[in-house]
C-alpha cells in the first residue's frame, strides 16, 4: 500500500488527512483513495485527471513526471507527498 | 438592516448597514481566497460563493445560515476528454437564480465559455450541450483571459425559459425554451478592434457586462469593450450611446430595476490603461435611455485615483436607490441617494471582484 500525504496549505482549505491505498500507478493511488472524497480529488487533480498546474507530487523523493495520465508507476511502500508548487503562489 | 457582499481577492467581506451607517461585520470567510462571484439568492436565502485558489483550482461554496457555516459543493465539469488540451474549469463567472418558478435551480457561467445548470441548489451540474457545441463556439476568444467566458447571464422575470447570455469575445446570446436552442443576437453592436468588414459581426462582440431592468428585461445595457449600446428586443438588436463623457470604456454597468431608461456606469481610460480619466473617479448615470449622461463625482476621489471597477463590482439594489461599486485598489463605496452622492466604506480592502446586495 502507498502512503500519500497532502502539504498543510491544502488542509488548509480541506481536511485531507494521511492515507494508504493500492494502486499501480499515482492516478490508480489517487482513484482508490480519494474515493469517497472526490471533491478533495479536485484540489489535486482538473476534471480531466490531470495534475493541476500549480501542484506537485512527490513520489519518493521526486517529482512526478506525467503530469497528463499520473502514470508514473507506484511501489507497494511508495510515499506520496503533494504538495503546492511556488509557481501557484 | 441592508447588507452588502464583498467578494475580493482575499475572501469574503460583510458589510451591514445599521443606524450609525455601514460597518464591517466579522471577520472574513474564506481568507486568502480569491472570490470571483457571490449570489446571494432571493428565493431562499442561500449565499453561493465562487472561488479560484491559485494552486488548487476553482471552488463553490454554498451557506444555508447567512454565512455562519458553509458547506462546499461539487464544481461544474466539462465532458472527459483525452486531448491534453481537453477543456477544464479555469474559473466560475457568474451565478444566477433560474427563476422564481424554479426554486433551487441556477445557471452558471464559466471559462472556458461552458454555461452550466443545476436543479438542486448547486449540488449537481449539466454542462448545457445546446450552446457548448455550437459550432461558432470555435471562433469565441478570450477577452484578457485565455479562454473565452460566460460572465453576464439575464433570465427573463417573465418567463424562466428565456435566458440572455453575454459571453467575452463571443456576442450575445438568447434561448427561450431554457437552453435546448441558441440565437446570436447583438445586431448593431461594434467591435473596432476587428478588420475593416468584421467589425458588426454579432459573434465578435466583447461584450463587458450585459443588465437589464426588472421592470421591463427587453431593455437592455450593455457595456462593451468599445461603448455602451442599449436594446430594446432583449438584445437582438442595440443602438450605440454616442459622445459619452468622460469615456464608453468600462466593464460594469447596473441597470435600475424600477425605471428602464437608467443605468450607471464606471468608467475608464480605452484601452488598456483602464484607469479612471485624468486620475479622477466617476460614477455616469442616463436617465433617457441612453441619450445623455451625468457625471457623480460626490464623495469619490478627485486626485490620483487609479481605480479599476470590475465588471461585477457596481451593484444597485431592488429599489434603485442604493448603489455600492469596488475597486481593484481595494476602495469601497456606496450611494444612498442612486448614485448622486458616495460614501467610502473602506479604504483597505483587497482588490475587489464582485459585490452583491442581499434581496
Amino acid at each position: 500500500m502507498a502512503t500519500i500525504r497532502f502539504t498543510s496549505h491544502l488542509v488548509r482549505h480541506r481536511p485531507a488527512p494521511m492515507f494508504t491505498a493500492a494502486g499501480a500507478t499515482v492516478a490508480e493511488v489517487l482513484q482508490a483513495g480519494l474515493a469517497d472524497d472526490p471533491l478533495l480529488r479536485g484540489y489535486v487533480q482538473d476534471e480531466q485527471g490531470r495534475l493541476r498546474k500549480h501542484v506537485n507530487i512527490y513520489l519518493d523523493g521526486a517529482l512526478i513526471r506525467d503530469r497528463l495520465r499520473l502514470s508514473d508507476a507506484v511501489g507497494p511502500a511508495s510515499e506520496l507527498y503533494v504538495l503546492q508548487a511556488l509557481s501557484g503562489g | 438592516m441592508a447588507t452588502l457582499w464583498v467578494g475580493s481577492r482575499k475572501g469574503l467581506f460583510r458589510f451591514d448597514r445599521a443606524a450609525e451607517g455601514w460597518q464591517q461585520v466579522g471577520k472574513p470567510a474564506f481568507l486568502a481566497a480569491p472570490v470571483t462571484f457571490v449570489l446571494d439568492d432571493p428565493r431562499d436565502g442561500a449565499l453561493y460563493v465562487a472561488l479560484s485558489h491559485g494552486h488548487f483550482g476553482c471552488k463553490l461554496h454554498r451557506s444555508d445560515d447567512r454565512g455562519a457555516t458553509w458547506v462546499e459543493l461539487p464544481t461544474p465539469a466539462f465532458p472527459k476528454s483525452d486531448a491534453p488540451d481537453a477543456p477544464a474549469l479555469e474559473l466560475i463567472w457568474s451565478i444566477v437564480p433560474a427563476g422564481a418558478d424554479r426554486p433551487g435551480a441556477l445557471w452558471l457561467g464559466t471559462i472556458p465559455g461552458g454555461l452550466f445548470s443545476s436543479t438542486d441548489r448547486g449540488e449537481s451540474w449539466v454542462l448545457c450541450s445546446s450552446l457548448w457545441n455550437r459550432p461558432e463556439r470555435s471562433r469565441w476568444v478570450g477577452g484578457g483571459y485565455d479562454h473565452a467566458g460566460i460572465h453576464s447571464i439575464l433570465v427573463d422575470p417573465r418567463d424562466s425559459a428565456h435566458v440572455t447570455l453575454a459571453v467575452s469575445t463571443g456576442g450575445v446570446w438568447i434561448t427561450r425554451d431554457g437552453g435546448d436552442s441558441w440565437a446570436l443576437g447583438g445586431q448593431g453592436l461594434r467591435a473596432d478592434y476587428m478588420p475593416p468588414g468584421q467589425q458588426h459581426e454579432p459573434l465578435f462582440q466583447d461584450v463587458h457586462l450585459l443588465a437589464a431592468p426588472a421592470c421591463d428585461p427587453d431593455r437592455m445595457w450593455c457595456q462593451h469593450h468599445c461603448g455602451i449600446f442599449v436594446s430594446d428586443d432583449g438584445g437582438m438588436t442595440f443602438r450605440e450611446s454616442l459622445d459619452v463623457a468622460p469615456s464608453a470604456f468600462g466593464f460594469a454597468v447596473a441597470a435600475h430595476p424600477q425605471n428602464r431608461d437608467r443605468a450607471w456606469f464606471a468608467p475608464a481610460v480605452k484601452d488598456e490603461c483602464r484607469v479612471p480619466v485624468d486620475a479622477k473617479l466617476v460614477v455616469t448615470e442616463t436617465q433617457d435611455g441612453g441619450k445623455r449622461f451625468t457625471t457623480h463625482r460626490n464623495g469619490l476621489p478627485q486626485t490620483e485615483a487609479y481605480d479599476l471597477i470590475y465588471r461585477h463590482a457596481l451593484v444597485v439594489d431592488s429599489s434603485g436607490a442604493h448603489l455600492a461599486m469596488g475597486s481593484t485598489t481595494g476602495n469601497l463605496w456606496a450611494s444612498d441617494n442612486s448614485g448622486e452622492n458616495w460614501q467610502q466604506l473602506s479604504t483597505t480592502l483587497p482588490p475587489i471582484a464582485a459585490l452583491a446586495f442581499a434581496p
